[in-house]
Parts: C-alpha cells; sequence; structure tokens
C-alpha cells in the first residue's frame, strides 16, 4: 500500500478487517455478562451496541474501536507490509525494466443502444443548476461528460455568480462522489429499505395526527426553496402543534436580530457594493463568507483595478479581530481585540451624529483615530458609503449599522433591505436551544432532523447529543454522511447532492434558482423535497414532480408553463423574482437604545477567544473533502487542521511556539489545541476555526483537529472573554504550505526578502496618479529582460497565449486553486505528505505580510501559476525533452516522456512545477473516477506536472473555431482559474490578437512580470497593486 | 638498512619502496593477500559491508516499489541525497584516475603502489555513483535508456541541451575508460597470479582473465603502448567529469548554482576528496596487510601535499563563492550566502568550513603528513567536509531561492541514509572483494622500483 490519502474504501476497510480479525483472534477475557446486564438496565434511552464488549467497556474493545477509527484516518501507515517486501525483494532489481509492461484491464465496449439527445462523446454538456450554502443558492453550470458532472462553473445569468464561483462551491462536485458518502437506509445501523422507512415514519406519524403533532419535530437549515417551504407548511398545517426548527452554525442570527430591532421586522439587507465609494466592514468577512461574497467581491473590484486617468478609487476599511480575506483587501485594517469592536460601531454613530450615539469609553487610540477617519470618510460620500457588520458582532451593533447606514442616507443605495429570503427566518440558536429543552422534557415523540448535525456543531451548553439520545423520542435523520448525528438517530436516509436531485432555493436576492439532477443519484437517496412529500403523504413523490406541482400553481411567468419552466431550467433562475426593495422606517429609540448598549460595553481584559468559521471546511459540513481539506486557508496557508492562532507577542509572551499544544479554558470548557503565530491578529487574542474534530466525518475528515464547538455556548458563540490560555506540552504537527518554521527567523526573513525583491508591487492610488509607471520603476537597474543569446520564437500570425493576475483586485481567496484542482485532475496528497512540502496545486496562492510582523501594514496576496516562460529554464534542463515550447509559447508538458529528474523543478524560478513523489492519485476508487476531466491526463507516480494554461480548453476551443473556419475569439478560452475568480483577476488570451484583452491588460502600466531581470519573459505577468490609503491615516 | 637506520630528516624524503625487497619478495609479498588465508577482521569487515550491500538491496527495491516520495525531496528542493551522494561519489572517483594518468604521464613514480588500488577505488566509486541518477528518476525504468541517444520510432532524441544528458556522456565515459585502464593494468599481475596459483579453478579464471599473457617482449611492448594511449585518453577525463557535473549546477540558474568557477572548483573539490578517500582506505590497508614496506610514508606525504593544494583551491572556491556575491551586487546571491552563514543550515555551512578548509591547515607541516594517525584523521575530515559542500550546494541552494512564498525546509528520511549507507556498504563490499582477489598493489610496477631494475636502467 502506498501514501496516499485516505479517499480509498478498499484498502482502508482491508486492514480494518485484519484488526479486527486480530483482535478476534488474541484471547480476551471473557465479557462479565451478569455486569453487562447491569450496565443495560442502568443505561437510559434506547442504546445501540456494537457488542456485549462495548457495554461491558473492556479495553480489547477500546483498542479494536480505537484501531477501527483511526485518529489519524488521513495518515493511514504507508509502508510496504512484510509480505510484499519480501515478495518484491525476489525480484531483482533488474526486473524494474518490466514494469513498464503493465497489462491493461479487458474492457468491453458497448455502444449505445438508443444515442441519448444531444450526447456527443468528448463534447461535455453544460447545465445550469444551483450549489447551496447554508439554504441559499449560488447559480452554477455543471459541466457533464456523458452523463457524468465533472466541473461546476458560475452561471454569468446568475445574480450571486456572474460566472464565478467560490472555493468551497468549486470543491462541492467532489462531495457528490465522496466515497464516504451514506449509501443505503439504516434502522439502527442494519441496512434497511426505503419501504420500511416510510412504513416507521408513517407509523409516527398517524400517532401524531392524533395530537395534532403534538410530539412531531422538524430539525432544518435554513430554507429558502419555495416547493420545500410549501412541503414544509403543509405539514405543519396538518399537524398544526408540531414544530418547525432551524439551525445553522453559521446563520446570520444576530444580524437578523439586530435588523429585526431596528426596523421592528426581520428584513434581510444585501448591498450594492458597485454603488459604493467607501465601506467599513467591521468583523465582517463581506468578500468570503455569506451567501453573497462572489457577488460583492466582483462589485468591489470592478473599481478597484484603476488605470491612468482614473478619477477616483473606492476605499475599504476593515476592523477585525482575525485576518480575513476582506482585510487583506483593506486600504486600513485595524486588528481589535473582539470585544472593542462594538465600541467601535458605536464611535462610528457617535462621529456620524446618529440620533442617541454617545462616544464609548474604552476605546484605544488607535481605535478611535480608525473611527474618526473612517467616519469623516463616510460622511463625505452620504448615499456612496457602506458600513457593514459581522455576524460575530452583538445584534446591538446591527441595529446601530443601519441606523449609522440610515443616517449616511445608503438605506436603499447601497443597502438593500427587503423581506427575508429565508422562509420563517428564526433565531437558529435558540430555536435549537428550544428543541433541545423540548427533548428533555419529553415532549417529542418524533423528531426529523435533515441536513443538519447538531450533535456535532450545537453550542456545548445545549450538550444536544445526551438531550437527542433519549428513550422516548424516534429519530430520522437525513443527510449526505453518517454523521454524528445520524449515529445517534434510529432511523438514517441518505440524502441526494444538489446535483443528483430537483430542487429550487433562493439567492442572497431571492432570485429563485432551480436545481436540476446531473445524474441518477449514486447511492439512492431521496431529496429533502422527496422526504417532506413522503411525510406530507403527497402522491407525487419524485422531486420532479413535486417541483413542477409547485411551479404549475405558483405561475413562473407569462405564457405556457412548459415554456417557463424550460426557460427557467435553461436559465438557472427565474428571471425577475429578486426581492424588491423596500424602504422600512428606522426605530430611532431602537437604534439609540442600540448605540446605549454598545457605548457601555468595556473592552475586556485579559485573553480573549475568537471563534470562527473555518474558510475551508465552514463549520465542519465539508470535512469529507480532500479539496478543501488540503487547500491551504488564506492567509495562515494551514492544510488538514485548525489551530490556535496568536500574534507573534501573545505567543513570546505565553512561551509558545508554533504546533506547540495550548489548552484554552472558557467559560469552564477547555480544549488543548495546537498554537500557530499568526501576525494581523490583536494581541492577547487567540483565534480558534470550526470544523474540526469530527468522528464521524468520514476517512478524509475524521480526527483532524479540534472541535472549537466545544467552547462555543448559545449565549456566546463567536468572541468569548476571560479566556485562559495554559501551555499544555507536547505538539502537535501542522502542516503549512508557507513559512514553515519560526517566526522571527523564517517569517520575518519571508517578509523581508519578499520586499526586497519587490515581488509584490504596490502604490497608493496618489502615488499611481502621480506616477503611473511605478512598477516598472521596481525594476532591478541594468537588467534587459530581453538580451537572449538563444534565439526567439516565431509565432507568425497563430496563436501566442499569455495572461496577468490583477493584484488590485486579487484576495486570495483560492477560489482559483480549488477550480484548478477540479479542472486539471489534481490528487490529495494528505497531511503528512503537504508536510513534506510536496503539495500538488498547479497555482497556489502566496502570502506575503508587509511591515513589522507584529503588526503588519498589509497582507497581500499573489497567485502564482505557471509563467510559460518564454525563454523558460525548466525547458533547457530537461534530458529526455518531455517539457517544450510549443508554437503557441505554452510550455508543455509530455507526461509520457517524463522520467522524473526534477531537474526543471528545480530550475523553475518560479518553483511551481510539481512531482508526483508517490502514488498520489486514486486510481482504484470508482466513485472518484466518475470526478475526473476526461480531457486531463490523468499523472501516475514519478512524472512532473504544472498549470498547463488549460491546453485543453485552447484545443476544445480550437477545434470549434477550425470547424468553423474562424480564429479563436478573444474569451472564447478561459482558463479554469480565470473562469472561477470571483474578482475577475485573471484575464487570459491570445497575445497575438491586438484587440484582446489581455493586451489591453499588459498594456496597462501597472504591467510588470514576476523576476523579469532572469530573462525568462513570463508570459504571466502580474498587474502592481493599488491601494487607496486614506491621507489622514498615513503615517 | 632498514628505514629506522636512516637519518630522519625533513628534508630527506622515504622512498617509495622500503629497502630489502627484489622481484621474489614483491611478488610473494603482495599475491600473498590474495592467495593466503584472511584474518578474521577481514570477514568481520566484510559481513558489515555485505549488510550494507542488502540495505542498499532493500531500500532500492521499497524506492522502485513506492516512487521517490520515501525520500525527503519535495518542491522546492527536488535533489537532496541522491545527487549530493552521486557528486560526492563521483567525485571520490576523481582520484584514481589523477593518480594512474596524469601522474604517469609526468613520470611520477611514487605513484606506483597506490594506483591499482586508487584505480578500484574509481571504479566502485563510479559505480556506487551511477546507482543515484538511475534511481533517483521518478521512472527508472525509462530513464535507464531514454537519456541514450538510440534510434527508436517515436524519432526522439535526448535533449541535448540539457547537462544531464552531458553527465551521462562525461560518467559513462570515464566509467568504462577507467574500466579498460584498470583491466589492461591488471593484465600482467593477473598473468602473475594465474602462475602463482595452486588451485585449478584460480589457474583457470586467472588464466582466462589474463588473456594469454605471456610475458613476452611484444606483450610488453604491447602493453606499453596501450597503458600510455589509455593514460593519455584518461587524462582529459579527470578534468572532463566533474566539470561535466558542475555544469548540472553551473548552467542552473539557481543562486548558488549559477557560479562560472564551478567546474575548476569542482574538479579540484573531487581530486581533494578522491586522495582524501584514498588515503582513508591505504592507512588500514597497509597496516593490516603489512604492506608498509610498499606504501611508505612517501605516498602519505605526497598524498598530503596533494590534499593541501587542491584543499587550498576549494578554500579559494569558497572565499570566491562570498566574493562574488557580494562584488555582484545581485540580490539574490547575496540572499543566498546570507542564508548559508546564518540560515537554517549554518551548522553545516560551519562544519564545510572546519573540515575542508581549517582541518587541512597542518597538512603545511611535515610532522603532520608523515603521521599516520593525524593523516588518516584529517582525511576523515576531508571526506566529511565535501560530503558537506554538496548539502550546501545542493538543498541549501534550493530550499530558498526566488521566491520566498515557495521556500520550504529539506529533511532527509530514514531511506535516504539507508540508501547512502548501503552504497558505502556496497563500496566497502567490492574493496573487500578486491583486495581478496586481486593485487591490491601493481607487482609488475614495483619492481621497476627495485634497485636491480634501477641498475639496468643506469647500465642501459
Amino acid at each position: 500500500m502506498s501514501e496516499r490519502p485516505s479517499t480509498m474504501a478498499t484498502e482502508a476497510e482491508g486492514d480494518c478487517h485484519a484488526e479486527w480479525r486480530r483482535a478476534a483472534a488474541d484471547p480476551a477475557p471473557p465479557v462479565d455478562l451478569a455486569e453487562v446486564r447491569g450496565r443495560l438496565a442502568a443505561s437510559r434511552g434506547p442504546r445501540f451496541w456494537r457488542g456485549l464488549e462495548e457495554v461491558a467497556q473492556t479495553p480489547e474493545f477500546e483498542e479494536v474501536l480505537h484501531r477501527e477509527f483511526p485518529r489519524f484516518a488521513s495518515e493511514w501507515p504507508a509502508g510496504v507490509s512484510r509480505r510484499n517486501f519480501l515478495r518484491l525483494s525476489a525480484a531483482s532489481l533488474g526486473l524494474a525494466g518490466l514494469t513498464a509492461c503493465t497489462r491493461q484491464p479487458i474492457e468491453r465496449i458497448v455502444p449505445y443502444v438508443r444515442q441519448p439527445e444531444e450526447i456527443l462523446p468528448g463534447r461535455p454538456l453544460f447545465f445550469a443548476t444551483a450549489a447551496l450554502s447554508g439554504g441559499y443558492a449560488t447559480g452554477v453550470l455543471a459541466e457533464s461528460h456523458e452523463g457524468r458532472p465533472t466541473k461546476l462553473e458560475g452561471n454569468p445569468e446568475h445574480p450571486a455568480s456572474l460566472g464565478a464561483t467560490d472555493a468551497i462551491t468549486q470543491a462541492s462536485v467532489l462531495n457528490l462522489y465522496d466515497p464516504d458518502r451514506s449509501q443505503s437506509v439504516l434502522n439502527l445501523g442494519r441496512i434497511a429499505s426505503w419501504e420500511s422507512l416510510v412504513g416507521a415514519l408513517g407509523a409516527a406519524m398517524s400517532a401524531q395526527s392524533a395530537k395534532e403533532g403534538a410530539g412531531l419535530r422538524l430539525l432544518t437549515g435554513p430554507v429558502t426553496g419555495p416547493t420545500e417551504a410549501a412541503l414544509v407548511a403543509q405539514i405543519l398545517a396538518d399537524y398544526p402543534r408540531a414544530r418547525w426548527h432551524r439551525w445553522d452554525p453559521l446563520g446570520a442570527d444576530n444580524a437578523r436580530r439586530g435588523l429585526a430591532a431596528a426596523f421592528g421586522a426581520p428584513h434581510a439587507a444585501r448591498f450594492d457594493l458597485a454603488r459604493a465609494e467607501v465601506v467599513v466592514a467591521i468583523d465582517a468577512d463581506l468578500f468570503y463568507a455569506g451567501p453573497a461574497a462572489v457577488r460583492y467581491v466582483r462589485d468591489f473590484t470592478a473599481r478597484r483595478k484603476v488605470e491612468p486617468g482614473a478619477a477616483a478609487m473606492n476605499r475599504l476599511y476593515v476592523a477585525e479581530a482575525t485576518p480575513s480575506v476582506t482585510g487583506t483587501m483593506a486600504d486600513h485594517r485595524l486588528a481589535a481585540r473582539p470585544s472593542a469592536l462594538p465600541g467601535l460601531v458605536a464611535a462610528l454613530a457617535a462621529q456620524l451624529g446618529v440620533a442617541g450615539a454617545v462616544a464609548p469609553a474604552g476605546l484605544d487610540e488607535r481605535a478611535a483615530r480608525f473611527a474618526a477617519a473612517a467616519a469623516r470618510d463616510l460622511a463625505a460620500r452620504r448615499g456612496r458609503s457602506l458600513v457593514v457588520a459581522g455576524e460575530t458582532l452583538p445584534p446591538a451593533a446591527h441595529a446601530l449599522v443601519a441606523a449609522i447606514n440610515d443616517a449616511l442616507g445608503n438605506a436603499g443605495e447601497t443597502v438593500v433591505y427587503s423581506e427575508p429570503v429565508e422562509v420563517d427566518p428564526v433565531d437558529g440558536r435558540a430555536s435549537l436551544a428550544e428543541l433541545a429543552t423540548a427533548l428533555r422534557a419529553g415532549e417529542v415523540d418524533l423528531l426529523i432532523v435533515s441536513g443538519v448535525n447538531p450533535v456535532y456543531d450545537a453550542p456545548a451548553d445545549l450538550d444536544f447529543a445526551a438531550a437527542l439520545n433519549r428513550e422516548e423520542t424516534l429519530r430520522f435523520h437525513h443527510g449526505l454522511w453518517v454523521d454524528e448525528t445520524a449515529e445517534l438517530c434510529q432511523w438514517h436516509l441518505p440524502a441526494t447532492h444538489e446535483l443528483e436531485s430537483w430542487a429550487d432555493a433562493r439567492a442572497y436576492d431571492g432570485t429563485v434558482t432551480l436545481v436540476q439532477p446531473l445524474i441518477e443519484p449514486l447511492y439512492g437517496g431521496k431529496s429533502a423535497i422527496e422526504l417532506w412529500a413522503a411525510l406530507a403523504g403527497r402522491t407525487a413523490t419524485t422531486g420532479y414532480e413535486l417541483l413542477q406541482e409547485h411551479w404549475q400553481q405558483t405561475p413562473l411567468a407569462e405564457g405556457s408553463f412548459e415554456d417557463a419552466f424550460r426557460q427557467a431550467l435553461h436559465d438557472g433562475l427565474v428571471a425577475g423574482t429578486s426581492l424588491p426593495a423596500l424602504m422600512p422606517a428606522l426605530d430611532a429609540d431602537a437604534a439609540a437604545a442600540a448605540a446605549r448598549e454598545l457605548a457601555g460595553a468595556v473592552p475586556a481584559t485579559g485573553f480573549e477567544l475568537a471563534i470562527r468559521p473555518d474558510p475551508c471546511v465552514l463549520d465542519g459540513r465539508h470535512a469529507n473533502n480532500g479539496w478543501l481539506q488540503e487547500l491551504p486557508k488564506p492567509i495562515t496557508r494551514l492544510t488538514w487542521d485548525n489551530a490556535l492562532m496568536l500574534a507573534p507577542r501573545t505567543a513570546e509572551r505565553l512561551g509558545v511556539h508554533n504546533e506547540e499544544l495550548v489548552t484554552v479554558t472558557a467559560g469552564g470548557r477547555s480544549v488543548t489545541a495546537p498554537a500557530w503565530i499568526l501576525p494581523g491578529l490583536p494581541e492577547d487574542v487567540a483565534t480558534l476555526h470550526l470544523g474540526y474534530g469530527r468522528r464521524r466525518a468520514g476517512r478524509v475528515g475524521d480526527g483532524l483537529g479540534v472541535a472549537a464547538a466545544a467552547l462555543q455556548t448559545t449565549a456566546a458563540p463567536w468572541n468569548l472573554a476571560g479566556v485562559e490560555l495554559v501551555r499544555a506540552g507536547g505538539s502537535h504537527p501542522l502542516a503549512c504550505t508557507q513559512g514553515h518554521y519560526a517566526i522571527r527567523g523564517w517569517l520575518q526573513e519571508e517578509t523581508t526578502e519578499a520586499e526586497r525583491r519587490h515581488l509584490v508591487r504596490a502604490a497608493s492610488f496618489e502615488e499611481f496618479r502621480a506616477n503611473p509607471a511605478f512598477a516598472a520603476e521596481a525594476e532591478h537597474e541594468g537588467v534587459d529582460p530581453n538580451a537572449s543569446l538563444m534565439p526567439g520564437h516565431d509565432y507568425g500570425d497563430g496563436y501566442a497565449w499569455g495572461m496577468t493576475i490583477d493584484l488590485s483586485a486579487c484576495n486570495g481567496c483560492n477560489a482559483c486553486m480549488v477550480a484548478c484542482q477540479s479542472e486539471n485532475n489534481i490528487p490529495v496528497i494528505g497531511k503528512e505528505q503537504v508536510r513534506r512540502g510536496r503539495e500538488m496545486h498547479w497555482i497556489r496562492v502566496d502570502r506575503y505580510f508587509q511591515g513589522e510582523l507584529d503588526e503588519p501594514a498589509a497582507i497581500v496576496n499573489q497567485p502564482v501559476p505557471c509563467m510559460q516562460c518564454e525563454q523558460a529554464p525548466c525547458e533547457v534542463v530537461c534530458p529526455v525533452a518531455a517539457t517544450v515550447h510549443s508554437d503557441e509559447g505554452l510550455n508543455d508538458m509530455v507526461y509520457n516522456r517524463c522520467v522524473g529528474t526534477r531537474y526543471c523543478a528545480n530550475n523553475c524560478p518560479y518553483k511551481v512545477r510539481r512531482f508526483n513523489f508517490l502514488l498520489y492519485q486514486d486510481w482504484e476508487t470508482p466513485q472518484l473516477k466518475l470526478q475526473r476531466n476526461p480531457d486531463v491526463s490523468v499523472r501516475s507516480r514519478g512524472v512532473m506536472e504544472k498549470c498547463t494554461y488549460c491546453v485543453q480548453r485552447i484545443n476544445r476551443a480550437r477545434i470549434a473555431a477550425e470547424r468553423e473556419g474562424r480564429k479563436i475569439v478573444d474569451g472564447e478560452v478561459r482558463t479554469a482559474c480565470q473562469q472561477a475568480c470571483p474578482a475577475d483577476a485573471i484575464v487570459f488570451g491570445d497575445l497575438n490578437d491586438a484587440r484582446s484583452r489581455v493586451v489591453a491588460a499588459k498594456a496597462s502600466p501597472r504591467n510588470y512580470a514576476l523576476l523579469a531581470e532572469l530573462g525568462t519573459r513570463p508570459r504571466t505577468t502580474y498587474l502592481a497593486m493599488v491601494k487607496n490609503p486614506n491621507p489622514e491615516l498615513a503615517g | 638498512m632498514s628505514v629506522a637506520d636512516l637519518p630522519q630528516s625533513s628534508h630527506h624524503a622515504p622512498p617509495v619502496l622500503a629497502p630489502g625487497h627484489g622481484p621474489a619478495t614483491i611478488t610473494d609479498k603482495i599475491s600473498s593477500v590474495v592467495f593466503g588465508r584472511m584474518p578474521l577482521w577481514f570477514y568481520v569487515g566484510m559481513l558489515i559491508a555485505f549488510g550494507g550491500v542488502m540495505m542498499l538491496l532493500g531500500a532500492l527495491t521499497k524506492l522502485v516499489f513506492e516512487g521517490i516520495g520515501i525520500w525527503g525531496n519535495n518542491q522546492p528542493v527536488g535533489w537532496g541525497f541522491d545527487i549530493i551522494n552521486f557528486v560526492w561519489w563521483i567525485g571520490i572517483g576523481h582520484a584514481g584516475t589523477l593518480i594512474s594518468a596524469i601522474l604517469l604521464l609526468l613520470r611520477q613514480e611514487w605513484r606506483t603502489s597506490i594506483n591499482r588500488f586508487a584505480e578500484a577505488m574509481t571504479l566502485f566509486a563510479v559505480a556506487c555513483a551511477v546507482i543515484y541518477p538511475l534511481f533517483h528518476t521518478g521512472r527508472p525504468w525509462l530513464a535507464a535508456y531514454w537519456l541514450l541517444p538510440y534510434p527508436n520510432t517515436m524519432g526522439m532524441w535526448p535533449n541535448f541541451r540539457s547537462p544531464l544528458i552531458w553527465d551521462v556522456f562525461a560518467v559513462s565515459t570515464y566509467g568504462s575508460v577507467s574500466l579498460l585502464f584498470w583491466y589492461i593494468g591488471l593484465i600482467p599481475d593477473l598473468a602473475a597470479l594465474r602462475d602463482k596459483a595452486v588451485k585449478a579453478w584460480q589457474q583457470r579464471v586467472y588464466g582466462i582473465f589474463s588473456l594469454g599473457w605471456r610475458n613476452s617482449a611484444r606483450h610488453w611492448h604491447n602493453y606499453e603502448s596501450a597503458y600510455l594511449l589509455l593514460a593519455g585518453l584518461s587524462t582529459p577525463l579527470v578534468l572532463s567529469v566533474h566539470s561535466v557535473v558542475s555544469f548540472d549546477f553551473a548552467s542552473g540558474q539557481i543562486p548558488g548554482w549559477h557560479a562560472t568557477i564551478f567546474p575548476p572548483y569542482f574538479v579540484a573539490g573531487a581530486v581533494f576528496a578522491g586522495f582524501a578517500m584514498v588515503l582513508t582506505l591505504v592507512i588500514p590497508l597497509r597496516r593490516f596487510f603489512g604492506l608498509e614496506d610498499f606504501i611508505t610514508t612517501r605516498h602519505l606525504d605526497n598524498m598530503g601535499r596533494v590534499m593541501l593544494l587542491t584543499g587550498l583551491i576549494v578554500a579559494y572556491g569558497y572565499a570566491m563563492e562570498l566574493f562574488t556575491a557580494w562584488y555582484s551586487g545581485n540580490l539574490y546571491e547575496m540572499y543566498m550566502v546570507k542564508n548559508r552563514l546564518t540560515g537554517p543550515y549554518a551548522a553545516i555551512y560551519a562544519s564545510l568550513i572546519l573540515c575542508n578548509v581549517l582541518a587541512i591547515q597542518p597538512l603545511w607541516f611535515e610532522r603532520f603528513r608523515r603521521s599516520v594517525v593525524a593523516l588518516w584523521i584529517i582525511s576523515m575530515f576531508v571526506n566529511f567536509g565535501m560530503w558537506f559542500e554538496r548539502f550546501i550546494i545542493i538543498p541549501t541552494s534550493l530550499h530558498r531561492d526566488f521566491l520566498p512564498g515557495a521556500w520550504d525546509m529539506y529533511t532527509p528520511t530514514r531511506w535516504d541514509f539507508a540508501t547512502f549507507f548501503g552504497t558505502i556498504g556496497l563500496f566497502l563490499a567490492l574493496m573487500f572483494l578486491f583486495v581478496r582477489v586481486l593485487p591490491a598493489i601493481a607487482m609488475f610496477e614495483m619492481k621497476t622500483l627495485t634497485p636491480e631494475a634501477k641498475i639496468k636502467e643506469g647500465a642501459h
């Protein structure tokens, strides 16, 4: 068994069985039956036990359990087994030459008996559908190869996407093929049928109908889909005393409560960043989190890509407790303690003269300056400014921010209020707490949990697992995985992935978005609406029928239903369904009360803990997604783990090094996590990401990191004060792709050198206006980058591909990295290999801090794909000519020819080449094979690989163009990274086409080449970063 | 008169052959190692070395089975122990050709007693060296022949611009010429062994390999011409092989590699390393087999001088690297130097300077050059030092190159060490076999150093 990520079924099971056998063979002390009986009698509620040994809690069973569910499932010992090793040793090394002669498995070719409509083998089809996050839809186009969805692209017509996607949406296609998804209906852990489930459910429901559903509870995530809402509404109508609880650990509860207080109704707010000239974001990760982040990035960055002659540029102020993607975009970033942020809102309000607002007392000098400057800037741009508060701020701050926006005249301009997008919005934490209380009180006879995992992610004070695990409650779980919650439910029903289901949902602005399946459910499974339909006793049982039924009653558009439905399916959305803007009247008293509350809040002293959603796995819902686990988290560049992040000074004061275990105690609860030193954090603040410490995520996600949810409470889910940090002794290795070692040595050196080398060239807007050519002037002197003894390449009137990456727009969100991974069949290699420094991403995002590490002036991101050098250092040194210059200027990698000397990688100054040190690609798991892009070779062990500028897409466009007797037109080929980029920072095209966007971009004075002085003449160039700091805050 | 009776003057060089030896005693003494019984330590040593060979086979089997990911190489450090050890072994192989060819042409008669041994060492070192470039590739079963220019249906030729292709030619030429040179030099002695052998199978085996040598004047005439020709052929190879190996780095553009000083600096380093290894092996050998009469302090002294000279050239190379980096004003070069001196691998750079620059300074004094113990200790310093030098050149240059965002550390794994110690085992095992079955000292050439030979020469 070779070293490989843990996304492989067969070998893992083999291992477990071997352990079981071994355990069985060992003479174990007999189980004391009397004791077991005693324990069973003493236990309350139905308990499921896997064997008498478990009840007896013998050490042998614990051992087997431990082995079967190893803590570090992703790091199975790779090694050769003794047997295999001897077997192979027996063959002499001379036989190595024969290994090339592998036999191909026999495959029988069966032609289509009936050719499906529109399917041409080799030509992908794109279907409009949606990716759902927290119930909200982002329109996507799913690429289908002969019936297999392989990749998601943004839907250019969809308001939440505009053609782009975020990293998580890109990765969601992998969830579809996750071999660990639940594959059958389970009853008490045994395989059961859908019919038996419906039978059991029906019996329980008919018992409920007698008591009008008094004992019936539904628990779901937020719902925006009209069809689902109607079905649930019907159930609630049929069972009037039934209750519908909603739970989303990342839900916008505080914002909702704040707006409800400010306006007297739970309005939803959405922002128009295209019109905002000054934006102040207070702990709001506007450009990464939430259902509209992709759209916000596009709107905001459209005004960042300044060219000479630009009169104005937008400005972003960010005050935050933890460095975020939004923070890296900021023109002014204030690192502030979480408890100081409400005061900052109050200070802003006071400065802006919001009625009833008073300046807070405990604001420190830096924050006060920041607030004063931001306030003056905001006031100068009434109606063209925007203040946003993050979900981690208390409801009062949201109410006061609404008042500030109101005072600034932003309501209806940059802030658009509407009816709530979610159906019947509730406070998730309160709703879950209510359910827990009801469960404890024994009021719940039948609980149906769909798509949420409260046993893992509920606030610790609810002790939801104990509340749930009660004898009197019959529990059904519906979800993609047999997770921690499913484990405690008698029944489990596999859910369908979005790409397997019919559904509808609303986007952040309310636009109704249709979800259509691209593939039959891989493992059976039912969608949520199918489950509700069964509950409601509907005759229509398939998602398609249910969707049609609903929309027939609620006409989509003028004209025939069929046409409208087809049009909506084709577009992926129902045009004109965004929720109309409202102009709610501000309740001035409520705002004043909020202002008083915030002004009175005194910043905490001592350590504070900020708990934040993980940028990759969020609250743990994507824990079993290898792409996201291996995706270096923005800013920290950590993979496969969460860590307790500390500012350099804080760590030094505590005497804590990277990877050293630290115990965090808050409110009597504690977790022990490895430390990670992160510049940009405020002092005395520790940050821990959610989403780790999963026990039942699957083979990828089990046992990684620690569960931050164990510290959350319903009252304080995000920010905890009065926290104790104690060195726990020992350490836990972390896999970071950048800056692996001691902070003062490595990171300081990295920071200084990056600055000296002018890798990321930046200027303020004022400087840029005065001197647009600042980027070129940063070039090292006395070097002619075009000087060469070698003759140049002649591209004639053919194509010459090139790319620019706009650093003004890039915020380091990683969408390009996952898009590339998905498009180009890039393997997941596992934590151990990442620690060895062998990550495979073809495009990486380099992160540099600027200035002092204790108070970085900025955090910048620089995506680095292959530069496709004109004079490529890699090409010269390959002994077997496996990397060669194409006649369109690409550095082609010929995998078949590569013998793996790695000389090319050594000689690459950009270090973008990636080597298959081991057999990283999973060649066995059938589900994962389905995901692969058939247009891209699946690389085997021992070959080099790297960014190809998505040459398969170029070729597809070329074939299309040649068939039509024309040249490829600009914009016809979009690389995967370019297509996914929410900021539209990447421009790709033909350098020989004078009218192409890329030629225009390269003509910008901001254009510069990385390491131009080496004479490599890279085809990928950068547009220098321009920021727009407030002169008032300079110095 | 024995050596002890000679006036011990530092200006008086000891003889290259101790007095009292004639043709018969030379043959007896040297062939007794081949035909005599081996002492216990020989078998113990052989067993340990053979254990190393098994470890090498095990490590390489695992390597072919799983991939070079079992080593510590990563991005950005694509080359680690594999190329460090390749260059190290190739360097060690340099003394042989230098002693055999260049010193022969320069008529340095003191070379006679050590040339056979040094040549054997060269061959074995090259054998150990070539294991690395072959097995370090991702797909050795293809690398084994795709790097060779052969006509094929794909119409593919290797990329002649790549220094690795130059390596293939340089190393294979060097290996084959060294083998021929060594073998031709062995023929008269093989015939002597054939004639002295008692057992029939020994007579037959030595007979086959002595190619019908009958000691005739005509044979000697042909032999001398062939040997001289091969010596002429080998001479440029001494300079070319390591120059070409240095091109692997010098023609790359990584700071710390991209330097014009590399070819001479590498050649000097190779000779330095080669002589150190000869001393390391020859000092115990002459002690254990009682060959002090043939390998005298004169040899040791001369080898010490060569080591000092080449060591100083290498030290000059280090100084020039620092100077060039500063003088060029190149940001990356300057950082490379800074990183070597103060970065995470600074301890290795310090060890390098200690071993290769400071430790050889006693060689200025004859007292140390003639002290067996001092020489052996210094030679061990140099063996280590030259390994450190390659470590500094390869991983230390790669791990922090142009873009700080791509920096990383290199940590070898136990499989790196297993392979390295395995090749040392292979080298020693071959050495043990060599001294057991072949005359470690060229008997016939030693005879030319006897007084009888001198008299005839003088009467001529």
